[in-house]
């Protein structure tokens, strides 16, 4: 299993290479003289010479690209251009905030979508199988963002029952993590139902059924586990939908995490802290993927890395 | 996202070449109601882009300050917005706003993601695994925040929106027609081909790409309707297109401000994105499954 994490570590070199290449020539595809851009219109001559000699843009293409890496292993990820403050640390200051509302979300992605494809496929074709397929549908469908507002309308504005947005309690996290579950679970729901099919009529689960083994321990412990993989994969791919969908959800619910921020610098034209938050959410990605695959060999002990 | 292999559509393409094979799909296509309601839906969004300035007569984006925010009547049917707009009309020429973009973002993905992934399968080697390592940089970011990322460097607006979404669904069309091109190159009709003297260009685009073409229309499909939800993705967040122009995310963005006293306002056009997308996924999910040979009606 070390050996195993160390190649995936070390698999994941070209991938970041590949994400500093993107973000390197993002910053010079920017239309004009990207010194100008970032010391902004009104801006003195000296003031874009002085930034174009801090961003090493007087010096060759490799060379800047070099030293843009150099600058990445010391988590040197400059200024933002606004507050003047590292980018590290205002990415830091709101990593906490958009971990915890995509835990909460997968938490409760898992804990409703699971157990609804599994009772889908124990009766398919059945009016809940396809009430559980069609709402799955809709929840793929919906803009979260929507389902977010809907949610404030509904239980903010008329029933007064939660806040509508804000950080402070758990109650503020309550709708927000809902609305980013709305997506996944859709997801997660149709993965369990496919893969239980298959499951349930295996012939390890005949075997099962006739040892006279009840049906509830019929399709946890012989179905759900062996459906477990697909649907590990599944939780695992659709975080990167929760990144994307944390950039809508915090916005609606004035949330202070990543997603904020980025959608904060875009409209302030903040490069340093778009590159550096988009780098996070990139990395984030691949780190979950590299848990999805050691989770792999947690779940089945069929599969041995070694 | 849904994608076009999650039943393995790509199997086989040269399958529905023939009379029978086609013949068969649109049995299937037309047996399954679901993926006829889809039809249907998007038939009726087309009609709405298509006959809106005959629908909604006038300017959708003129503001009327004295009727700003009303509430749903016989004389509007959705109420207005917050300058007095007519949100049925709005709506009606979101159509047209929302479907260009759908189009827009897929010729996009298509005329940059299909010729690659051509290339990459078909050649292989460096310029396979080249093609290949830039596609798995890409796929490290989630499509929405890829596409927000070109956003912020291209600026707003439809052009701009168009081409960050195309760009950000490049990678899924090389991956999908790779795969595709993988299984179609050692066919016989290929090797006949090649041993004909046909050069590879003509060999690609007479031979692999019409069998391609069966997984990339699944793909399509379900691609305007991603397409729909980050075009209003980035309008609700303001990075999209703009003001006064009439789409669903932007008329949501600005409807947020009003939610205690208004909130229909907020809900129409969330119900538009709604059954716009529902309505491509539906045909989408149609389409695969009368494409999938295991799949029986």
């Amino acid at each position: 299993m070390f050996n195993f994490i160390i190649k995936r570590l070390l698999a994941m070199i070209p991938v970041l290479i590949g994400i500093s290449l993107l973000l390197f020539f993002m910053l010079r595809m920017l239309p004009g003289d990207p010194a100008q851009v970032l010391a902004g219109q009104m801006a003195s001559a000296e003031e874009i010479e002085t930034i174009r000699r801090q961003l090493g843009l007087d010096r060759p293409i490799y060379e800047q690209y070099l030293s843009y890496l150099s600058r990445l292993a010391h988590l040197d990820l400059g200024r933002s251009a606004r507050t003047q403050n590292p980018v590290i640390e205002e990415v830091w200051a709101r990593l906490p905030n958009t971990m915890l509302l995509a835990v909460a979300a997968i938490s409760l992605a898992c804990l409703f979508g699971i157990p609804a494809g599994v009772v889908s496929a124990m009766r398919p074709y059945t009016w809940v199988d396809y009430l559980v397929t069609m709402a799955s549908l809709f929840g793929i469908s919906m803009p979260v963002f929507w389902l977010g507002i809907m949610l404030v309308v509904v239980f903010s504005v008329i029933l007064k029952w939660l806040p509508a947005g804000g950080t402070g309690s758990w109650q503020h996290v309550i709708l927000p993590s809902v609305t980013l579950a709305s997506f996944v679970v859709a997801f997660i729901a149709r993965m369990t139902r496919s893969t239980m099919l298959e499951t349930l009529n295996q012939d390890y689960t005949t075997t099962a059924r006739s040892k006279g083994l009840k049906e509830n321990v019929v399709v946890i412990k012989h179905a759900l586990k062996n459906a477990l993989i697909p649907i590990v994969t599944v939780v695992g791919l659709q975080f990167g939908l929760l990144l994307g969908g944390a950039v809508l959800t915090e916005t609606v619910f004035a949330w202070p995490g990543l997603g904020r921020l980025i959608v904060d610098s875009i409209l302030a034209r903040d490069y340093p802290v778009i590159q550096g938050t988009i780098l996070i959410f990139g990395l984030l990605y691949i780190l979950v993927n590299l848990a999805v695959d050691i989770l792999y060999a947690l779940i089945d002990p069929r599969i041995r890395y070694d | 996202m849904i994608e076009a292999t999650e039943k393995g559509v790509c199997r086989p393409p040269h399958e529905f070449s023939t009379d029978t094979g086609l013949r068969r799909f649109c049995f299937k296509l037309r047996r399954n109601r679901a993926a006829v309601a889809g039809g249907v839906m998007l038939m009726v969004y087309l009609a709405a882009a298509l006959l809106a300035p005959l629908l909604v007569p006038g300017d959708a984006s003129a503001p009327n300050l004295i009727r700003a925010l009303e509430m749903p009547s016989p004389g509007e049917p959705l109420g207005t917005d917050e300058l007095g707009r007519s949100i049925l009309g709005r709506i009606l020429y979101g159509a047209r706003v929302s479907l260009l973009i759908a189009v827009g973002v897929v010729a996009v993905g298509l005329f940059i993601g299909v010729p690659l992934g051509l290339v990459s399968g078909y050649f292989g080697g460096k310029i396979d695994f080249g093609i290949q390592r830039a596609t798995d940089a890409m796929l490290a970011f989630p499509g929405f925040l890829l596409a927000l990322a070109l956003v912020s460097v291209l600026g707003v607006g439809i052009k701009n929106t168009m081409i960050s979404i195309g760009i950000s669904m490049v990678p899924q069309y090389i991956r999908l027609v790779r795969a595709c091109v993988l299984t179609v190159r050692a066919e016989v009709y290929v090797e006949a081909a090649r041993a004909a003297g046909t050069r590879d260009g003509m060999i690609l685009w007479r031979h692999i790409l019409p069998n391609v073409m069966v997984p990339i229309t699944v793909q399509t499909s379900l691609s305007m309707g991603t397409a729909i939800l980050f075009a209003a993705g980035l309008g609700f967040l303001g990075i999209g297109v703009q003001p006064p122009t009439p789409e669903w995310g932007t008329m949501l963005g600005s409807a947020r401000n009003y939610l205690f006293h208004a909130p229909h306002v907020a809900t129409f056009p969330g119900l538009a994105i709604l059954l716009a997308v529902l309505s491509f996924n539906l045909l989408g999910d149609g389409l695969r499954d009368a494409l999938d040979p295991r799949f029986k009606v």
